[in-house]
């Protein structure tokens, strides 16, 4: 058996890579990408908590499934956003993309 | 080192890998490429911990579904990127340092709890289970109508956002 | 169940096929005119086929004793109060030969259709019609009660309109199709209430129940509304109304001519083959009613039409010009034999007959439909090479196609036609060895036997239709062509002509079918298959036995006469219009020998059919719109009047309660206002006078109030707030660079913030405790 420390780990790290990719890419499709990985992470974290503490019970995995429909949903709207800004802005940087400047 | 833990790790590396690579490729088409390649590393920790109906959904909804429309996406909006241009962003410093702590912190803390595991076998029927407590009342079913709406309210949004006016 | 059971529960398979192509016409082929008329054909062959299976299943049919109808399993389809009406099928002989002839029939001039209707815009809908008129004719043969017999004889009439009335840009078209339709109205309302009368006396509308011998005792003997005349006879009376008219016998018959305005395929089915003989098949499935009381008068009256009918009409349609309307009274004429023939006991007779004119009479008109078109294609032909303005010497100043005197000359340009014609107008005179003549003769024998006065007028009758049809045929075919358009009328396309053929091959060779055992030479050698076969309808109904049945021996008068009357008929014609052939515009021959001999009044007659048609416009026609107007009269004046007093009384009303409300309120009301006014005038003066002095004292102490502490609040408050609100502003300039607009600043914030609570919250929760 794994120990669950390692999968934790694991999860931990690919959280912070996909935290990484959202504070530091330009590129706005990538900055979605790195959530997506975020909460891959997080889904790793449930289903290995499901496994190792409570394999009978199906929360865990209900659980997953219900991050899995709210992933698509906002993957979906982002990339509608994104495609409405690029028609106003004409650029996908997000970093360019400072209009609510105090 | 038993053959789990070995295949584990092997996977492991290959998502994390993979993960790195999305954060870190100039070219944000490689970068999806590693994200698809990092999903299907997820697919087969999932696998690994027993989760076989998730590891088929995950391959399903996200490289079936969200990769692909990351990967359209990509290719609708190629114009307006600028090749030549950095991966990164100017605050690429300070995000390293603050994910790298992030880690660090999370990480420590997983090694050092006593996660009280209880490993028992996973029921013969956890999938069946998993489709009736979607549909008990007593279960997620309201979770499951709610999910539905919010779909149909995605779709709608989506739709309205990126129309052309 | 044998194989006969099966076949015959099938039976009702035979009027879906064209109902099918109807459905499937109308709703989804319309614009596809080949695929229309392949489904329409396609239908009407199948029942052709199954059809012919049921007959000769039925023909074959070993003749034991008990049943020799088929009857099929009851389906209930109507409720009526407690019970319901079922369904079923009836297979006997009659019904089998009706199916013989009919699908068959349908089916030639179907593809006669194709040819004869091409290039009309509703080419469509002419298929589909006809397809339900099929459908009408079919189903009113196979099944089992005279109810559905009721319906499909009225889808027949609805088509007949429909199809009649089928070129509606012509008027004339539409009056004929409503005429029919009106006029056969007339007689299916005596047809209703036959049913009803047998309903109430029955019980039952079923054939099994109806024609059973203790239904038809109980009518024969219970008195129709407490007289002594049977009950039976009453209903008999009642269906041979419908009879009269649907078969256009006198004095229902003006429909007929009129409805020759339809196309020809429609003339040939509906007029002259299948829905009029309807009206006989009435008779010949319900003739054990007729034949229940003996010697009854209903049965004298039936035959009395009949024959009066058929000399009568043959006498108008010499004197007619137009080649379809001289067919029309010879259907009329005919129908009026198979009638009379009924009515006399002469029951397969009759049978054989309205099979046999089925065949030639389509084949007739179908002859009549090639040389209008061949007529029609000649004139436009004509047009094309002359210039319209060119008077032609000794023509018609109005080319009509119809018209007989536009014709001349035919056979050597029509010549499939013209053999055809020939046959099948031979096989209408009676010349020998025709299917005509064998059924003709059996009914000439027949009425010799039974009642002289009917034969004679019957005799009399053929010998006019000889002459009759010897002069269409001169007049047509021999001779030379009389128009430009006679002399360019081309033989009509093989879909026309090979239908002609087919049927002028039954039109003789059914005779031999038929042929009676007493006859000379023949008879016995060829067994009489039609007459054992159909004559096992009546003995299976117990019902006394034709009075004019199998006479002993052979009596050579009638056939001697008859033949006389034929041959001599048709020698007459030939020598008045065919030897020395008609020129063009030549007046009538006939006519002008009436005319010599001080008769012109009675030509004049004939060829307005006897004026039945202004009698019904003078007195019909006339009284009903004459009570429609004055019902229109008492609506006007006794309803409307009544509806506008109502109107005015309300309206005097009203009026009364606004003067009552102008006088007597608004007075009052007004009072109380000025009342009011002069109250408020006092209280005003006082407001003025005392009240304000003290309010503006109190006002002045206050302005000296208030504007001393205006000067503490400018000089040491605003300071204060101003100074606080420079302060602020100071302030959010100091952080106001923390608002990039960039949200990955933003999250980067936000992540610092999560991290130091994690750190937080971690030592608080794991270090401290």
């Amino acid at each position: 058996m794994v120990p669950l420390e390692w999968v934790l780990v694991l999860a931990a790290a690919l959280f912070c890579t996909g935290l990484y990719g959202v504070l530091s890419r330009r590129n706005a499709i990538a900055i979605l990408m790195g959530v997506e990985l975020m909460l891959n992470a997080v889904n790793i974290n449930l289903v290995a908590f499901w496994r190792y503490r409570e394999p009978t019970a199906v929360t865990g995995q209900i659980f997953a499934l219900f991050v899995y429909a709210v992933s698509v949903a906002e993957v979906a709207v982002g990339l509608a956003l994104i495609f409405a800004i690029r028609r106003t802005q004409d650029t996908v940087v997000l970093e360019d993309i400072d209009l609510l400047k105090g | 080192m038993t053959l789990q833990q070995i295949l584990f790790i092997l996977v492991g590396a290959i998502t994390l890998g993979a993960a790195l690579m999305v954060v870190t490729r100039r070219n944000v088409f490689h970068a999806a490429l590693f994200l698809i390649l990092s999903f299907f590393g997820v697919a087969g920790l999932y696998v690994l911990l027993e989760a076989p109906f998730l590891a088929a959904m995950q391959l399903f909804i996200y490289v079936g579904g969200i990769a692909i429309l990351i990967v359209f996406a990509i290719m609708l909006t190629r114009e307006v990127m600028n090749p030549a241009a950095p991966g990164a962003n100017r605050q690429w410093g300070s995000a390293l340092l603050v994910a790298v702590a992030l880690c660090g912190v999370l990480g420590w803390m997983a090694l050092n709890h006593d996660w009280k595991v209880t490993p028992g076998p996973v029921s013969a029927d956890s999938m069946a289970n998993l489709g009736k407590a979607l549909v008990d009342p007593q279960g997620f079913v309201l979770p499951f109508e709610v999910t539905a709406v919010l779909l149909l309210i995605t779709f709608i949004g989506a739709v309205t956002i990126a129309r052309e006016r | 169940m044998s194989i006969f059971d099966i076949t015959f529960n099938l039976a009702w398979l035979i009027p879906l096929f064209p109902f099918l192509a109807f459905v499937t016409i109308l709703l989804f082929t319309y614009r596809n005119r080949r695929l229309s008329h392949q489904l329409a054909i396609g239908g009407i062959a199948v029942s052709t086929v199954l059809s012919q299976v049921v007959f000769w299943a039925a023909a074959l049919l070993p003749a034991g004793g008990g049943q020799h109808a088929f009857e099929s399993a009851l389906i209930p389809w109507l409720p009526v109060g407690l019970e319901s009406f079922s369904l079923g099928v009836y297979v006997d002989p009659a019904t089998a030969v009706m199916l013989f002839m009919v699908p068959l029939v349908c089916l030639m001039i179907f593809i006669y259709s194709v040819g004869y209707m091409q290039g009309d815009p509703r080419y469509s809908r002419f298929f589909a019609y006809v397809s339900l008129f099929a459908t009408g004719m079919l189903g009113m043969a196979v099944f089992n009660n005279l109810l559905a017999f009721f319906i499909f004889w009225e889808i027949m009439g609805t088509c007949s309109y429909l199809l009649i009335g089928f070129w509606y840009e012509k008027k004339s078209a539409i009056s004929a199709g409503l005429k029919a339709f009106l006029v056969t109205k007339v007689g299916d309302l005596f047809f209703m209430l036959g049913l009803a009368l047998l309903y109430a006396q029955a019980g039952s509308l079923a054939y099994r129940d109806v024609f059973s011998p203790q239904t038809l005792e109980h009518l024969a003997h219970t008195g129709f509304l407490g007289t002594q005349f049977p009950v039976a006879a009453v209903i008999a009376l009642l269906f041979f109304g419908g009879t009269v008219g649907k078969s256009a016998q006198f004095p229902l018959h003006v429909w007929l001519p009129d409805a020759m305005e339809g196309p020809t395929p429609v003339s040939a089915l509906i007029h002259a083959a299948t829905m009029v003989s309807a009206g006989v098949f009435l008779v010949v499935r319900s003739f054990p009613l007729f034949a229940a009381v003996e010697g009854g008068i209903q049965m004298t009256i039936v035959a009395s039409i009949g024959a009066f009918t058929a000399i009568f009409a043959s006498i108008i349609a010499i004197a007619q010009n137009d080649i379809k309307r001289v067919l029309a009274f010879s259907t009329i004429s005919q129908l009026g034999y198979m009638v009379a023939a009924l009515g006399i006991g002469a029951y397969v007779a009759g049978v054989f007959h309205l099979i046999t004119h089925a065949f030639f009479k389509a084949l007739l008109f179908l002859g009549s439909g090639s040389v209008i078109h061949g007529l029609e294609h000649g004139h436009h032909v004509e047009q094309a090479f002359q210039p319209a303005d060119v008077e032609q010497p000794s023509q018609p100043a109005i080319f009509n196609p119809n018209d007989m005197a536009c014709m001349g000359g035919l056979a050597r340009r029509m010549q499939r036609t013209f053999w055809t014609f020939l046959v099948g107008g031979l096989a209408l005179a009676g010349f020998p060895l025709t299917a005509g003549f064998w059924s003709k003769d059996e009914i000439l024998a027949q009425a010799y036997a039974s009642s002289p006065a009917i034969f004679w007028v019957l005799a009399v009758a053929a010998g006019l239709t000889a002459f009759y049809t010897a002069r269409q045929i001169c007049l047509t075919f021999l001779g030379q062509p009389r128009t430009s358009a006679a002399e360019r009328a081309p033989e009509s396309a093989p879909s026309m002509t090979v239908p002609l053929i087919v049927l002028a091959v039954f039109a003789v060779g059914l005779g031999w079918a038929g042929i009676p055992e007493h006859f000379p030479g023949l008879g016995g050698r060829i067994p009489n298959w039609f007459g054992h076969f159909v004559g096992r309808t009546i003995e299976t109904t117990h019902v006394v036995q034709p009075t004019t049945g199998a006479t002993p021996g052979f009596v050579w008068q009638p056939l001697a006469l008859g033949l006389a009357f034929a041959l001599g008929g048709l020698a007459l014609g030939w020598l008045v219009y065919g030897w020395k052939p008609v020129q063009a515009g030549e007046v009538d021959r006939v006519e002008r020998a009436f005319r010599r001999v001080w008769l012109g009044w009675l030509y004049n007659a004939m060829r307005d059919r006897f004026y039945c048609d202004r009698i019904y416009q003078a007195t019909f026609v006339r009284g009903s719109i004459l009570v429609a107007n004055l019902f229109h009269e008492f609506d006007r004046i006794a309803v409307d009047g009544l509806v506008n007093l109502a109107g005015r009384a309300s309206q005097a009303v009203s009026r009364a309660s606004d003067w009552l409300d102008v006088h007597v309120v608004d007075t009052l009301v007004n009072l109380a206002g000025r009342a009011g006014r002069g109250l408020s005038a006092v209280s005003g003066f006082f407001d003025v006078r005392v009240i304000d002095r003290l309010v503006d004292l109190a006002g002045l102490g206050t302005r000296a109030f208030s504007s001393l502490t205006a000067v503490v609040d400018v000089k040491v408050i605003d300071s204060a707030v101003d100074g606080v609100g420079d302060a602020v502003l100071a302030g959010g300039r100091f952080i106001r660079p923390i608002q990039t607009g960039r949200v990955q600043n933003y999250l980067l914030l936000a992540s610092l913030m999560v991290l130091a609570l994690i750190v937080t919250f971690f030592m608080i929760l794991f270090l401290r405790i």
